[in-house]
This record gives C-alpha cells, sequence and structure tokens, in this order.
C-alpha cells in the first residue's frame, strides 16, 4: 500500500476541474495507454494573457489524477509565463510530496503543460513532439527528458531516474546509458553515492579472469536482459577480448548492438577489468534463426 | 466502517476454531517437541495429529507431508531438492504464469547453467500439453506447474500433466496454494509427485505450510540442520503455526463442499452483476475451468490502482494487476503471457472469496462498483463523452 498524503487523497476523491474546456486555446496530451497514464490538460486564457480556465482527463493511478487536479489549480490565474516555471518538484511539494515510485506522474503534470504551451504558441497547430534521441524505447523517454529530471530533481541513481520519468523501467537496456548521463551531469557527486566500484586488485589470473566474467555474465547482466526475454551467453576469452552471443530476443533486436556496449561491456569493465572490450559472435547469434539454404 | 474483505487469494482471516487450538501453545505448552521431558514431548502427539489432518485433506500417508514456513519455502525447497537429487540433469520446465515463488526461483537456476523453458499460455491462460510433451527429454531434472492460477483462478489439468510428465520418469512438482481447500484432491490416486501448499491461504496463520513428498521420490533437503521432519526439513517445528494448519485443514475437509457450492454462488453473482453493469468490462481467464472463488475482471481505459482505492473507502478489499498497484512500471506477468492488451491488463481488478463472505456483502459491492467505475471514465481522456 502507497502511503499517499491527505491532500494527494482529497485531490483523488474530489478531483478539480474534470473535462475539457470549450474552444481552448490550448492542449497539451501526453502518456498513453500502454505505459499505464496518460493525461490531457486544457486550458484558456482571459483577455490579460492570464490562464481563466484549465481543465485535465487523466488514465491512470490514484497519484496521476491528484496531480493533474492539483496542476489545474495551480496554474489558474497564471500568465504563461508564470505558468512555465512550474516544475515537477513544486507539484508534488503542493501535495505534501509523494511517493518516489509515484513521481512520474509529477513529470507527466508539467509535460503536459509544456505541451499545451507549446500548442497555443504554435496557433493550435503543434502537438507535442518529443524532442531529442529517444533513450528509453519501451516507454518513449528522450535524452532531453531524461537530462532534465536529473538536474530538476538532483537524481544520482538510475533508479531514481525511472520513479521521475520511467526510463529503463522496461527492459532496462538502457540503464547503461542513463548512468552515464547522470555522471555526465552529477560528475563527482555520483561516485560517492553509486554502489561500489572496481575491485582493483593483483593483476587476475586467466582462470580467475575468466570466473569473474562469467559471474558477472550471471549476476549482473543476464538479470537485465532477461526482463526483456534476451539472454546472452559467454562464448570465449582471448585476451581482453571477450566474445559473447546474443539469445532470444536479443539475437533480433536492432538495439543489440547498443546493450553490447553500454551493457555488457560497462558491466564488464566496472566488475572485471577496465581492459576488457566486448565482441559480439555473429556466427553463433544467427544460428538458431539461420534458415538459409 | 465494515470491511468486506474479497482479497483471499492474498490471505485469509484465520478460523476461530483454529485460533482456539493454538491459544495455549504460546505461554501454557511451549516447550520444544523434541525435548526428552513429558512437557516437550507431549507436544510431539499434537504435530502428529496435526500430520494426519494434512494427509486426510490431501488423501495421502501422514509420512508424506512436511510441515514449512509457507508456499514459498515449500516451493524452494521442492525445486532445490529434486536438483539436488539428480545432479547431473540441467533442464527445468515450468510455465509463464508461475508465482514468483516459483519463477523466480527457477530463472535464478539459468545462473547456475541450468535451461529453464517457460511454457506458454492461451488467452484464457491454458496450456498446450503437446508443447510440453515436446520439451521433456532425459535431461529434464524436475517439471513444476500451478495447479491453480492465483490471479485468475484458472486450473491446469494437474493429474493429467502429472501422468504425462512421470510416465517419462521425470518428477513432477505443483504449486497447488490457491486449489487447496477449493478443488478435491486425491493423491493417493495421482501421480504427483510433490505439492505445496500455504496455511495463510486455508484460514491457519501466516509463516506455516507443507510441502507433500511422495513416497519413493528422490529428494535432498534444502533446509539443513536438526533431525525433524524425518530428515527432510530441519529447524525446530512451529508447533502453533502446525497445529493450526492441521485444524484448518480439518476445516478444509470438511467445507470443501461448501466453497463449490456458495462461494461459488456468490462469486458468480458478484460477477456477472459487475460484467452487466459496467460496459467494457471483460473477464480475464477461461471461465469454465476456474476456482469457484476467484474473479478477475478488466476496466477498459481506467487504471487498477485508482478503482482499489475508491473500493477501500467503502472498506471493500480486492486486488489488482496493474503496473501502479506493484511500484513496478508493466503490468501483471500473467496477464501479460495470456496477451491481454495493456488497455485491459492495468484496469484489471481481482476478487477473491471465503466461505465467510455473505451475499449481503456481494450485493454492496455490487452497487458500489457501477458509480466508481463510471467516476473514473468521467475521468479518462480516453473515453469520449
Amino acid at each position: 500500500m502507497w502511503e499517499y498524503t491527505d491532500e494527494l487523497k482529497d485531490h483523488f476523491f474530489n478531483p478539480r476541474n474534470v473535462g475539457e474546456v470549450e474552444n481552448p486555446d490550448g492542449v497539451g496530451e501526453v502518456g498513453s495507454l500502454a505505459c499505464g497514464d496518460a493525461l490531457k490538460l486544457t486550458f484558456k486564457l482571459d483577455e490579460n494573457g492570464k490562464i481563466k480556465d484549465a481543465q485535465f482527463k487523466t488514465f491512470g493511478c490514484a497519484s496521476a489524477i491528484a496531480t493533474s487536479s492539483v496542476l489545474t489549480e495551480m496554474i489558474k490565474g497564471k500568465t504563461l509565463e508564470e505558468a512555465e516555471k512550474v516544475t515537477n518538484k513544486d507539484i508534488a511539494d503542493y501535495l505534501g510530496g509523494l511517493p518516489e515510485q509515484k513521481m512520474h506522474c509529477s513529470v507527466m503534470g508539467r509535460e503536459a503543460l509544456e505541451a499545451a504551451i507549446e500548442n497555443y504558441r504554435s496557433g493550435g497547430k503543434k502537438k507535442h513532439e518529443l524532442e531529442g534521441r529517444v533513450v528509453c524505447n519501451c516507454f518513449g523517454v528522450t535524452e532531453n527528458e531524461i537530462e532534465r529530471v536529473i538536474r530538476e530533481n538532483n537524481l544520482t541513481t538510475v533508479e531514481e531516474v525511472t520513479n521521475y520519468c520511467k526510463a529503463g523501467g522496461g527492459c532496462g537496456g538502457c540503464q547503461g546509458e542513463i548512468e552515464k548521463t547522470i555522471e555526465k551531469i552529477q560528475g563527482e557527486k555520483v561516485k560517492d553515492t553509486t554502489a561500489p566500484k572496481l575491485r582493483r586488485g593483483p593483476k587476475l589470473t586467466n582462470i580467475r579472469k575468466i570466473q569473474l566474467i562469467q559471474q558477472t555474465i550471471n549476476e549482473q547482466i543476464r538479470p537485465a536482459l532477461r526482463a526483456h526475454g534476451g539472454n546472452v551467453e559467454l562464448i570465449d576469452v582471448d585476451g581482453n577480448k571477450v566474445i559473447v552471443a546474443f539469445r532470444g530476443m536479443c539475437a533480433q533486436c536492432m538495439l543489440a548492438e547498443y546493450t553490447m556496449k553500454d551493457v555488457v561491456q560497462a558491466r564488464l569493465r566496472e566488475f572485471v577489468s577496465e581492459e576488457l572490450f566486448v565482441e559480439e559472435d555473429k556466427d553463433s547469434a544467427q544460428e538458431p534463426h539461420d534458415h538459409r539454404e | 466502517m465494515k470491511t468486506v474483505y474479497f482479497d483471499n487469494n492474498a490471505t485469509t482471516k484465520v478460523a476461530e476454531e483454529v485460533l482456539e487450538e493454538i491459544k495455549p501453545l504460546f505461554c501454557d505448552l511451549y516447550g520444544n517437541p523434541s525435548s526428552m521431558h513429558t512437557f516437550g514431548g507431549q507436544l510431539g502427539r499434537k504435530i502428529r495429529r496435526a500430520r494426519e489432518q494434512a494427509a486426510n485433506l490431501l488423501v495421502c500417508d501422514p509420512a508424506e507431508i512436511i510441515f514449512t514456513s509457507g508456499g514459498t519455502e515449500s516451493d524452494n525447497a521442492a525445486i532445490q531438492g529434486a536438483l539436488a537429487a539428480s545432479p547431473n540433469k540441467r533442464k527445468v520446465i515450468t510455465t509463464r504464469v508461475e508465482h514468483p515463488a516459483v519463477l523466480t526461483a527457477c530463472r535464478q537456476l539459468e545462473n547456475h547453467g541450468y535451461t529453464v523453458v517457460e511454457l506458454a499460455v492461451d488467452k484464457v491462460g491454458w496450456l498446450d500439453l503437446a508443447e510440453l510433451e515436446e520439451e521433456l527429454d532425459d535431461d529434464t531434472a524436475i517439471v513444476t506447474i500451478m495447479y491453480a492460477n492465483n490471479e485468475t483462478g484458472v486450473v491446469f489439468p494437474i493429474d493429467k500433466i502429472a501422468g504425462i510428465v512421470t510416465n517419462r520418469g521425470i518428477p513432477f512438482h505443483t504449486d497447488a496454494v490457491q486449489a487447496v481447500g477449493k478443488i478435491p484432491l486425491n493423491l493417493s490416486n495421482s501421480s504427483i509427485d510433490m505439492l505445496s501448499l500455504s496455511g495463510h491461504k486455508i484460514h491457519a496463520p501466516k509463516g506455516v505450510g507443507v510441502l507433500y513428498i511422495k513416497k519413493g521420490t528422490r529428494f535432498s533437503p534444502f533446509m539443513v540442520g536438526g533431525h525433524q521432519e524425518a530428515g527432510k526439513r530441519a529447524g525446530t517445528e512451529n508447533v502453533p503455526g502446525i497445529v493450526g494448519l492441521g485444524k484448518a485443514c480439518e476445516l478444509a475437509a470438511e467445507n470443501i463442499e461448501q466453497e463449490n457450492s456458495k462461494v461459488k454462488s456468490l462469486r458468480d453473482k458478484l460477477e456477472n452483476a459487475i460484467l452487466k453493469e459496467c460496459p467494457d468490462s471483460r473477464l480475464n481467464g477461461d471461465k469454465d475451468n476456474r476456482l469457484p472463488n476467484t474473479a478477475n475482471i478488466s476496466f477498459e481505459y481506467i487504471e487498477g490502482e485508482a478503482i482499489l482505492l475508491m473500493l477501500d473507502k467503502f472498506g471493500i478489499c480486492a486486488s489488482s494487476g496493474s503496473a501502479c498497484t506493484s511500484g513496478s512500471l508493466e503490468p501483471s506477468h500473467v496477464l501479460r503471457a495470456m496477451g491481454v492488451p495493456f488497455t485491459a491488463a492495468h484496469g484489471s481488478i481481482r476478487f477473491s472469496l471465503s466461505r465467510y463472505n455473505t451475499e449481503e456483502e456481494v450485493d454492496y459491492t455490487i452497487e458500489k462498483m457501477p458509480p466508481i467505475i463510471n467516476k473514473l471514465r468521467q475521468l479518462s481522456p480516453f473515453v469520449a463523452k
């Protein structure tokens, strides 16, 4: 059971401003049925350019509905310039806080607001578009969005990023990239807070190195791939070259090459040796699916 | 406010008769059954009786009953025990819709060099037995398939499956945590080698369960230490739990007829009324091969957690397969394995009844449900006015 504040429960059980404004000046739609939450925000301005009316329709859990309700209350009476300054943190604070795993609801509110303002400024033409490269394919989250939640909420772990914008919460294939983004933005700060780093010890014997590689694949890499129906197998180790083959869903996946570098290689470097590099054994990977005569 | 408890697949009320039996075992009869003195030793008799009560419910020999700490331990012990007994076999067969106690245990084996086959289900939650037969080979160490699904209530033809598997000389385990007490079992006529049951699903306290191990099954103990449970499960006996579980088994045997008449008719009334009164709702799982107490209904375009909280306000307890209730971002693995569309999986609600539920409670819920669904639909951007 989630611990929701009384304010949140109030806005869930008695949501304010439900519906769609007639002849709206701005419309913002974000999320989808598949993602498990979606929000449509509409607003109308008065003659002074202040938000006269704002209404919402939300598909989602109690916190998604409550954050939407609060958002409409917060922006009413504001100019667009003032409304634009509302952050996801402001929305969460207004409700007396949200459970960590529900922070993405507040981010969805802020996104819908931005989409609606953008829609207004483009004269009603522009629909919300994803800006930047998509990093998390499961939930359609872009690089820009990930960077933004990290900055605005001072996030330092992948788990937090998942809680705030869902990125990394599906197959887990983008977790390596999210980790790098965090490091890029937070720099030194993360070094103190993330999991124990590289065990630097005496030079590894070959046997020990192979054992460590196998162990890291078993414990660190495979569970992440498994979540998405994929798998990886260690084929050979030649000096610092680690040869692996993707299995299951990974074998046909477009992102396999990316996963190879940013998940498999990154984890092996973290847990075994920084000198390792990974190559895919293409022949072996194709074997089970080879229908050539 | 009165609580209407429709979440009996999660856990159940401890029966008053069970509580009466175990009350003296905390402050008065608190001895250790392994002790030489009468004070402790007399409890051995109580445990023996509990073992008989459990054996009566399952129709097996009391010597085939091992008490454990619950369903999860029984599942882990069965799988690990069978693997340890056949160290050269490297394949495990299970299904995609198992309870996490089995599924996680199996997936972890992959890290130790095992091949794990997860059999698929169709859209009503059924297995393809031909696929199972194809997968069976000499390398298979164990097949573990649940008796009845905890989320949908779908019941697999376990006696038939056990026959197919054991005919090939492969041990068969079933997680029957949801089936025991709801479906009559007769293990003396069955090829099931191992079966797990959990106390707290049949009105006994939490923290106690049974692993049935058919005589002659190759099994290596999972918990080692003392000589308790004929050397198959070490650890001082949870005397109150075991005695309570025994009594609960006795009550379950007495009430099994009621589960399939009274409880089933209450479930049917609730289910039919909700499906009729709430548009865009659908039943998940095979309507005809189900536990008599479970109804899993999806409501399109709205989200399960929101429904649960609205029900909670009226004191009605149920559960959901939505992503939001679990804290994960994806909906129930069972519904996804059945190919239930995301739109419906996010809005799924499970009602699970027990013999303690009344018609009044069902009527009350039937009355509350449509306005809740209606209110959330009004909020949903996917529903036209």
